[in-house]
């Protein structure tokens, strides 16, 4: 039970933070009133869901700096003049590492859409609180 | 990754985001969403991920808050309650 304990929970703690994160962006998004606040927590998930990703491609072997290098060839590349990329070198996986840099421009390209639809609500409803946008839209 | 620079970075992360949902002000909010995004970088430069690093430096941490402080010249600063 122990040695699951700290296989399973204390082992892996990036992935439980990650989902400590991704909760307190989707309680922002759900219960917080203000507009601004709720596309706060969607970055808040966003980047929760990418540290979940991105812990996925690293590797831990042992010691300082977990015995893996940067995805980055030094020296000549393989089908270049007669060299070869070093023997015995880990790397992190690259994979990961390149789908959320494309999420990362993709969500803040999403919250300047979010920022535009906020400052339109503004200048339709005069706040950006959720309950009084819906209050004058009922009242009218 | 660093397991001791991982553990105390992701523990600030964490107290970081909490802090940036409950303040009441906007503007300080979104400072300390500015703050969130600069942490994550170096997360992610020390679990080897640099580019991924250096992308979130520059717009999560500089473009996005540069569009969210330009939206809230243009609405309210205070949050409801």
């Amino acid at each position: 039970m122990i040695e699951w304990v700290v296989e399973e929970v204390f082992a892996k703690y990036n992935y439980w933070i990650s989902i400590v994160l991704m909760l307190t962006g989707f309680y922002a998004m759900i219960a917080k009133g203000n507009l601004m606040k709720k596309i706060i927590g969607l970055n808040i998930f966003q980047t929760a869901i990418i540290l979940f990703f991105i812990s996925l491609g690293d590797v831990y072997i042992g010691g300082w700096g977990g015995g893996v290098t940067e995805p980055i060839v030094k020296g000549v590349l393989p089908w270049g003049s007669g060299h070869v990329v070093e023997e015995g070198v880990v790397y992190a996986n690259p994979l990961p590492h390149v789908l959320m840099l494309t999420a990362i421009v993709v969500g803040a390209a999403t919250t300047a859409v979010a920022l535009a639809l906020v400052i339109r609500i503004y200048q339709e409803y005069g706040t950006i609180e959720e309950d009084e946008v819906i209050e004058k839209e009922q009242g009218v | 990754m660093i397991v001791p620079l991982d553990l105390i970075a992701l523990f600030f992360l964490v107290v970081i985001a909490i802090a940036a949902i409950t303040v009441r002000d906007l503007l300080a909010a979104i400072v300390l969403l500015s703050a969130y995004s600069f942490v994550i970088a170096t997360v992610w430069v020390e679990m080897h991920a640099v580019d991924v690093g250096f992308t979130e430096a520059a717009v999560g941490a500089g473009a996005t808050t540069a569009f969210m402080i330009a939206t809230l010249a243009r609405t309210k600063r205070e949050e409801k309650r």
